[in-house]
């Protein structure tokens, strides 16, 4: 790819999703040839030149979507569910007396992260629990959040962490595929939302799960975006981030949760100092 | 230093696996069948078997309520390695006393992470 090729894709990606992409041509090769051939272009080439030309809105933001997909897997970093499910989880519980506690899964990908928590809540409900749990998905791309809507995963997919008990308790074989059963499915809201965009009105969670995004963020957009998700956040609720993402870029507004990593709530200072 | 009996009747999948569970710190012994493996458990309880169900002889099924019937025969922990994967050979697999369930072909992330997941 020519040096000019590369900083218009990774001009387009900080423009549609303030990310930062790894500006390694055979990285961008290999997520944009099939971007390319899927749109009828013969390679790469052609369909930056038809974007620099004519700038049709879908396919730039099928260039988007495929740049900045990620790959995420079932209970990934397990350490951050186990504290959901004896700690945090509970706890909203109990101080919403019975109400439901909200959870949104802000960069669901497929949909494993989501659907490894209604696993857990039923979990809960089995185990007399009383923990209702609103469960909310969403995700910038589109085909993406429609993977994830189809609960479709591949035997692969099915043996990054989740234990066996689990996949012969929620899935069914279909071909060589494994389907998450419509019991889960249906417990989850799926939204398309462009955190850098579309943050103004997504109503208010309890525990948030932001993980391994936005230290793929220019930082501008990190601080924007993490000031806006503390906000959606009340007083007792939770930020979950990826393994060894800090929340610094929002200035204080967030603050670790003592003891478990990767885990920050509103600080309330700067909640008071904002209203 | 802890042990893991691998039991396969491929050469080559025996290989692979002890390269990779090596890696995590694992002594590795070999069985080719269920019989093989059970007079291996006799002379020394392993912590761990990686077992196919497919197997000459004695198959893994077979070899693994056996297991559990030997004096010391609950303590292993038992994962299963196999082509085999239907939801009801799964379910059977369980109900005979595995603890964790890798359906083939695997790597070397699957298999340190279902082992991890079986508390190895």
């Amino acid at each position: 790819m020519r040096p000019e090729e590369i900083a218009l894709v990774s001009g387009l990606c900080r423009a549609g999703a303030g990310m930062r992409i790894a500006e390694q041509a055979y990285l961008i090769d290999s997520r944009l040839e099939a971007v390319a051939r899927g749109a009828g272009f013969a390679g790469i080439s052609d369909l930056l030149a038809a974007i620099r030309a004519g700038g049709d809105q879908a396919l730039v933001w099928r260039l988007v979507e495929a740049m900045t997909a990620s790959e995420t897997s079932f209970f990934r970093d397990k350490a951050v569910f186990t504290a959901l499910e004896a700690d945090v989880l509970p706890r909203l519980a109990r101080a919403r007396a019975g109400g439901p506690v909200r959870v949104w899964s802000a960069a669901c990908s497929t949909g494993q992260e989501i659907y490894s928590l209604a696993m857990l809540a039923e979990r809960a409900r089995l185990g007399g629990g009383d923990t209702h749990l609103v469960l909310a998905a969403s995700d910038l791309s589109a085909s993406a959040l429609a993977r994830a809507k189809s609960g479709l995963y591949s035997q692969f997919e099915v043996q990054r962490g989740l234990p066996i008990r689990l996949l012969v308790r929620h899935f069914e074989k279909v071909g060589d595929m494994w389907r998450i059963s419509p019991d889960i499915r249906r417990q989850v809201l799926w939204r398309r939302i462009n955190l850098v965009a579309d943050l103004g009105a997504v109503g208010s969670f309890d525990v948030i799960l932001c993980r391994n995004v936005i230290s793929g963020m220019e930082p501008a957009f990190q601080k924007k975006v993490l000031e806006a998700l503390a906000r959606v956040l009340p007083a007792d609720g939770v930020l979950a981030l990826g393994a060894g993402e800090s929340a610094d870029a929002a200035g204080g507004a967030l603050q670790p949760v003592a003891g478990q990593s990767g885990l920050f709530r509103p600080d309330p200072a700067a909640r008071a100092a904002a209203a | 230093m802890r042990t893991c009996l691998v039991v396969d009747d491929s050469r080559v999948i025996r290989k692979v696996a002890r390269r990779i569970l090596e890696e995590v710190g694992f002594d590795i012994g070999e069985a080719a069948d269920g019989a093989e493996a059970l007079a291996w458990c006799r002379g020394a309880m392993p912590q761990a078997i990686l077992l196919e169900w497919n197997l000459p002889v004695m198959n893994g099924l077979d070899f693994l309520r056996q297991l559990r019937r030997e004096p010391a025969g609950d303590k292993p922990v038992v994962v299963f390695c196999t082509v085999r994967n239907s939801p009801g050979e799964i379910e059977q697999a369980l109900e005979a006393g595995a603890d964790e369930y890798v359906m083939k072909p695997f790597d070397g992330d699957i298999l340190k992470a279902k082992f991890a997941e079986a508390g190895l």
